[in-house]
């Protein structure tokens, strides 16, 4: 019955999200407020449906309804309560319906939320909403229904693929779909814009929260989504330039550029088509994302239901709106109004030059990821494009970047001076410097590229720092008096300091790990002691234990290092149900780097096989990667604060600001920067 | 000549969309491997793991094996081998031509993950791989008894893959010695 119930609310949904496509589209055209209200309504609907379906999908895991074909294959009697949850979006059918509720989610939040946005404009986003909806549900329910019954149902499921039964999927999918869908957001107003055939500062001040939301889940999303590949596969990998990972990381590399050119076009108007062109974009590669992890055109470890008639329809999908958009864009982009002007050395400048590297560096992912398709297509050969090829083309564009990024918020907005520039950033500069020369002679030259890296990682956190300190002034006038400006400093700069300096945390924990990190591979027997990094590891005791689905053979270590002694357990796990075996790794986590042991099988002489590393610096680059998040998650707080107190500040009539810009909000912080 | 350049971004989405599309039709499990039906390129390959023989073109000659590309730092190579592993518990011989890979990693990693092998040969500079036409690992050849390639699979063999098309082309090739 559970599942009738979900199978039915999903209908109801499809049907609603047509009526949210249609309804307010009509009504923006006719400015006819009835039609408006009613895209509004249908948007709250179907998220209201869409929520019933995917709790009635959570039930039947729960109750472990065998009955329904998804929960036979993806769960059983023993499978732990959490990753029954967990196993409702662990299959390619149930994430599409994970996928669905945010979008209505994303839906209903712009009929909560937009309500002082131009009434025209808010029906127009909420109609691409519920052409973006309809086109999932209908995917959903007519080639991946997760309420498909089994007959006769079996007495117990199949299982969960044990890699995936991990804190980590309980979190990661739900958090990296937040950042996918959430840049549905960025798409539908741009569209909508295009289709309004206006794009004023009042639509990048709404746009750009929505990014940053989008922004902060992804970088979240796919910095989770390291640490667990770290974790569970089991030989410390955190990067594998899969082209699912690319996957994630094209539409991140858009967003960021999303989030930087809505700002010039929020502050000084300009870059408007290019704005409305990365919008576009951002959520098209994040389809792309799921046209290739379901379609089968390319191989790799996270893909799941490879079905040809999946990526045919995802496909047309993607055929159809993003060509859509880019066809509109193509007719109504020419006759935008552009914005101001700027010079070759301002914040503009300096922010379109970041949007070329980013681009240039999707690009480049792009490329590496699609190269074997297109070569089939071409000539018929099949090739495969490895880390190698990102060595040579990613990371000289993005260390030529982080050159960039620490000059951007030096520079003035308009026009600015070379050497007044180049006086500026002097500190960072001289520290980099140092730290770059002192590593070459330490680490030498065959470590290049990681000690450039390591200099640049210095450059990013420095050059963060300075942000402040130029801001308040530091050493220009009296202590009391920078504390005063640090008080008034807003969030939106703090937020811009701890992302960028979370950055620099990130290509320093990237250069370490990269350049230093030292492996050993031994058979050890309980009582043997070996030595990493600086560290004793002594091997306790080894025994079988039973898990709740699987059994392992657990070895415990002692690590004895300079800051004291830890004990360590590591796993070899096989799980009966699917026959499958998994590696625990012990990791000891440290502010200075990680030791981190795997266990293999027992050897013939009695010892068993132990592989440890030491990985300096490694949890920094989840660490940055947080703290970028949290630097969004920071300056969207500010934005937030600023809205509400505008709303309360000027409490305008509903439709009264018809054809103007939307409510001016003060911004203490660009006349302050301005004025610096 | 304005209007033009908004005109780019559709454009190329649309060359891409055609790829896409063509690429769809095509497997990329799937290679129309030009060995089929002729003998395997000459090689010699030292070993992997040491005391032990390495591995020759000629070695598997007499009976219908399996010759499987693989390397340590392969990530779908590890999703494959406990696939591998039980075939050799099923007694399916398979060689191992370990690529593009340092020979104590590629030892190191039959220790880790268990060895599948018959024999195992080290590749380091992928010049049998390129004479194999290998794209990429884990690849998987099917050498009849006659040291002729009869079959070619790219990526992981899932155990449909296996049950779906090796074992009745091996079966078959059995028979017929």
């Amino acid at each position: 019955m559970t599942a009738e119930i979900g199978q039915f609310a999903l209908i109801l949904a499809l049907i609603l999200s047509a009526v949210q496509a249609l309804a307010p589209l009509a009504g923006a055209w006719r400015t006819d407020p009835m039609l408006m209200a009613v895209g509004r309504a249908a948007a709250l609907l179907q998220l209201l449906f869409v929520g019933v379906a995917f709790v009635s999908l959570a039930a039947c895991y729960l109750l472990n309804d065998f009955s329904v074909a998804l929960v036979a294959q993806h769960s059983n009697l023993s499978q732990p309560l959490i990753y029954r949850i967990g196993a409702t979006w662990g299959s390619h059918e149930g994430s599409m319906l994970l996928w669905v509720l945010i979008l209505a989610i994303y839906g209903a939040a712009v009929a909560i939320f937009g309500g002082t946005l131009r009434d025209t404009l808010q029906a127009r986003v909420l109609a691409v909403q519920g052409m973006v909806g309809a086109a999932f549900l209908g995917f959903l329910l007519f080639t991946s229904n997760p309420f498909t019954r089994l007959f006769p149902a079996p007495p117990d499921g199949a299982e969960l693929n044990p890699v995936l039964q991990d804190p980590g999927l309980v979190f990661h999918p739900p958090v990296l779909y937040m950042g996918y869908v959430g840049l549905s957001m960025a798409f539908s107003f741009g569209v909508a814009a295009l289709l309004e055939g206006r794009v004023d500062v009042g639509w990048a001040r709404w746009v750009r929260p929505w990014v940053l939301t989008a922004w902060i889940f992804l970088t979240v999303g796919i910095a989770m989504g390291s640490l667990w590949a770290y974790y569970t596969l089991g030989w410390g990998g955190w990067w594998f330039w899969d082209p699912v990972e690319n996957a994630s990381l094209m539409p991140w590399l858009l967003a960021t550029a999303l989030l930087h050119s809505s700002l010039v076009l929020e502050r000084r108007g300009a870059l408007v088509s290019w704005t409305i062109l990365l919008a576009i974009l951002a959520f098209s590669l994040s389809l792309v994302g799921t046209f290739l992890v379901r379609s089968g055109v390319l191989t790799s470890v996270h893909a799941f239901a490879l079905d040809a008639r999946r990526g045919v329809y995802i496909l047309g999908i993607i055929a159809v709106m993003t060509g859509t958009a880019l066809a509109l864009f193509a007719w109504r982009a020419p006759s935008l109004k552009t914005g101001s002007l700027f010079a070759p050395l301002s914040r503009e400048y300096a922010i379109t030059v970041n949007n070329l590297f980013l681009l240039a560096a999707a690009a480049t992912v792009f490329l590496g990821t699609f190269y074997p398709v297109f070569m089939d297509v071409l000539h018929g050969d099949k090739i495969s494009v490895g880390p190698p090829y990102y060595r040579a083309t990613f990371v000289p564009i993005f260390l030529l970047l982080f050159v960039l990024v620490s000059f951007g918020p030096m520079l003035n907005w308009k026009r600015d001076e070379l050497s007044r520039l180049l006086a500026r950033v002097r500190w960072p500069a001289a520290l980099a410097g140092g730290v770059l020369i002192a590593s070459a002679i330490v680490f030498g030259v065959g470590h290049i590229v990681s000690v450039l890296a390591l200099a640049l990682g210095v450059w990013l956190i420095t050059g963060a720092a300075l942000v402040l300190a130029r801001r308040w002034r530091v050493g220009e006038l009296p202590f009391a008096h920078s504390l005063e400006l640090a008080r008034a400093t807003p969030l939106a700069v703090i937020g811009l300091v701890i992302a960028h300096a979370g950055l620099g945390i990130t290509t320093i924990g990237v250069a370490s790990v990269s350049a230093w990190q030292t492996n050993k591979v031994l058979s050890m027997s309980p009582g043997q002691s070996a030595r990493i990094g600086g560290n004793l590891i002594t091997m306790e005791a080894v025994r079988p234990i039973m898990g709740p689905n699987y059994e392992a053979n657990q070895a415990r270590f002692d690590v004895a290092g300079p800051f004291g002694t830890r004990t360590l357990i590591s796993e070899r796990r096989l799980y009966p149900a699917s026959q499958t075996t998994t590696t625990d790794a012990g990791i000891s986590w440290g502010f200075f780097g990680n030791i981190y042991i795997s266990v293999a099988d027992q050897n013939p002489d009695g010892g068993l096989t132990v592989r440890m590393w030491n990985h300096p610096f490694v949890d920094w680059i989840w660490a940055g990667g947080l703290l970028m998040a949290f630097g969004g998650a920071v300056s969207l707080a500010d934005r937030g604060l600023r809205v509400a107190k505008v709303e309360r500040r000027v409490a305008q009539p509903r439709g009264a600001g018809q054809g103007a810009a939307g409510p001016p909000i003060p911004e203490p912080g660009v006349a302050a920067e301005a004025a610096s | 000549m304005k209007r033009l350049i908004f005109l780019a971004p559709i454009a190329f989405f649309g060359l891409v969309i055609a790829a896409f599309a063509l690429g769809l039709g095509r497997d990329p499990t799937i290679l129309p491997s030009t060995l089929i039906d002729k003998p395997l390129p000459v090689f010699d390959l030292p070993a992997v793991r040491s005391g032990d023989a390495g591995l020759k073109s000629s070695d598997g000659a007499g009976q219908p094996h399996l010759l499987n590309v693989f390397a340590s730092w392969c990530v779908a190579c590890r999703v494959e081998h406990p696939e591998l592993l039980q075939l050799k518990a099923q007694g399916v011989p398979i060689d191992g031509l370990d690529w593009k890979d340092e020979p104590a990693a590629g030892a190191q990693y039959l220790v880790d993950q268990g060895d599948p092998y018959r024999l195992a040969g080290n590749d380091k500079t992928g010049r049998a791989g390129i004479d194999l036409g290998v794209a990429g690992v884990p690849e998987t050849f099917l050498v009849d008894g006659h040291g002729r390639v009869r079959y070619k699979v790219i990526g992981p063999i899932s155990p449909e893959v296996w049950a779906g098309t090796i074992k009745p082309l091996m079966d078959k090739l059995r028979v017929q010695g």
